[in-house]
């Protein structure tokens, strides 16, 4: 099994309070790993740290190593920037940039300097068929993304993500606040997308783990109570929270 | 004794509708009178001929052009100034207490009366670096006058764009930079732009700060080490003086108009760019 991410030993702070607890665990590459949990459970805050997006807040402290590819992404000269093309986030709340649907799509593509007009057209053209909603917006490219439905943003979102041609996506609750029919929309590109990327899918939502992850680990408290395989996870978990919070006896 | 809220939501409507309906009538009543008593002396002969004999004869070109001068210095100086210093201030510094420090002190500086600012021009550009009345002088004074203002409303523009904005970009790869000129910048704009048109209003109709550092030359100049009058100084001088009270109200109408106009523009071009981008 190829490894993505290597976390090891890792401890996250805010001013005061400890959010992760000595986190550690191995994210393979080229499946999806559900990372399910109780609010305040410290999902988000680790998957904010995969991409280095927890230290643009003043007040975050970490102790131990995040390795991507081997590399230590919070090691001396490692540039949060490349970091963040490599590894693209979607955020809980659908948020398309005041511009067009074609120019949120080449935002990131933009900024990494591609300048030719064909090939931000194929990005286009290939991200948004990925997200899923080509065929919805093909003719109204030059339509304000704002004035999409926000299941339709958030894979606005999605496409914005992929252009970039990352390696990982990270999905913060990416469904939290859409229908069904967008969610399942959602859940079958990634299922389709997990062939050329790695996964990361924070949710809420303990059956949509189940439905599309392969690995599903379990955050409590900012412990890592267990991960495994989703199968396993969810008929005869090792631990008895996870046991509780799968079956909802709290959380 | 409790009254009826029919009656104070009444009573809240008539005083609240009885204050705007007051001061829209006393503005109106203010730029009525002065158009009034000034658009008969204005024509295009009035617009585009020198004064003579101190103002008493003659229209008031060479006025206009000082008029358009002095602020357009002053705005090319103030505007990427004040723009940068705000976005500095909101985007690249963390909130601590010199940060609030000095917003307190842009405060107190935006409040600073016109003359203090026309004295210090007068002391440091006028005297010590030896530029003279001129209207370098003048447009640096002016540019000093407004950008308090400036910077206040373009950090306020800039803060106003939402924070997912650039937490989306940021996610993007996109360095602080980057984020400033794609996202923040075009979407802070309307307000940044407001804040200029403030600037821009105040640096027209300023007469204290000008005389002492521009002064009041009624030659057309030929560069900017040259003196100039401004139309607010030269209605001044024509009223105080008792120059010539209908050369004086002519000029006023024409500044009143003259604001009007560059509003408008303002205001359109500003549209536009909305229209465009949505």
């Amino acid at each position: 099994m190829n490894c993505k991410f290597d976390i090891q030993d890792l401890s996250v702070y805010w001013g005061n309070s400890q959010l992760l607890k000595r986190v550690c665990m191995k994210i393979p590459a080229s499946q999806i790993l559900g990372v399910i949990g109780p609010a305040g459970s410290g999902k988000t805050t680790f998957l904010r740290t995969l991409n280095r997006m927890n230290e643009l807040e003043p007040g975050f402290k970490l102790e131990g190593r995040v390795l991507l590819d081997g590399e230590d992404i919070h090691g001396h000269g490692y540039d949060p920037v490349s970091l963040r093309k490599k590894a693209g986030m979607v955020f809980a709340l659908p948020i398309a940039l005041p511009m067009s649907i074609y120019e949120n799509v080449v935002y990131g593509p933009r900024l990494a300097g591609i300048r030719n007009h064909d090939r931000l057209d194929e990005l286009v053209e290939q991200s948004l068929k990925a997200a899923f909603m080509w065929n919805e917006v093909k003719d109204r490219l030059d339509m304000s993304g704002l004035r999409l439905s926000g299941g339709q943003q958030q894979r606005l979102c999605l496409a914005r993500v992929l252009a970039m041609e990352p390696d990982v996506i990270l999905l913060d609750e990416p469904c939290s606040g859409l229908d069904p029919i967008s969610t399942a929309k959602i859940e079958e590109a990634l299922t389709e997308l997990k062939k050329r990327y790695t996964v990361v899918l924070v949710t809420n939502n303990t059956k949509q783990a189940a439905r599309i992850a392969d690995e599903t680990a379990f955050f409590l408290m900012g412990e890592l109570i267990e991960i495994g395989p989703t199968d396993r996870m969810f008929t005869a978990p090792a631990q008895s929270q996870t046991d509780d919070y799968i079956t909802g006896r709290f959380g | 004794m409790r009254i009826h809220p029919r009656y104070t939501q009444r009573l809240a409507v008539t005083i609240l509708g009885g204050a705007t309906l007051l001061t829209l009538g006393v503005l109106a009543f203010i730029i009525v009178f002065v158009l009034q008593k000034g658009l008969p002396a204005v024509s295009i002969d009035f617009l585009l001929s020198n004064p003579q004999d101190m103002g008493r004869a003659g229209g008031i070109f060479t006025t206009l052009i000082g008029t358009i001068i002095l602020p357009l210095l002053a705005i090319i100086v103030a505007a990427p100034l004040g723009v940068s210093t705000a976005v500095y201030l909101t985007e690249y510094t963390a909130e601590t207490r010199i940060t609030r420090m000095i917003r307190f002190g842009t405060d107190c500086l935006a409040g600073v009366p016109s003359i203090i600012f026309g004295l210090f021009g007068f002391i440091f550009f006028v005297t010590t670096l030896g530029m003279g009345w001129s209207i370098l002088s003048g447009g640096l004074t002016l540019a000093f006058m407004i950008l308090p203002t400036i910077i206040r409303t373009t950090e306020e523009a800039v803060k106003a764009v939402p924070k997912s904005y650039r937490q989306v970009s940021f996610s993007l790869g996109a360095t602080r930079w980057q984020t400033v000129k794609r996202v923040i910048l075009p979407n802070a704009l309307p307000g940044i732009l407001t804040g200029i048109m403030l600037g821009v209003g105040r640096s027209i109709g300023e007469t204290a700060a000008v005389i002492f550092t521009a002064g009041s030359s009624l030659r057309l100049p030929s560069s900017i080490l040259d003196s100039t009058r401004t139309m607010a100084v030269h209605f001044y001088i024509l009223a105080r003086e008792g120059i010539s009270s209908e050369n004086a109200y002519g000029t006023a109408a024409t500044l009143i108009i003259a604001v009007l106009l560059i509003n408008l523009t303002a205001y359109w071009m500003m549209n536009r760019f909305i229209a465009k981008r949505s």
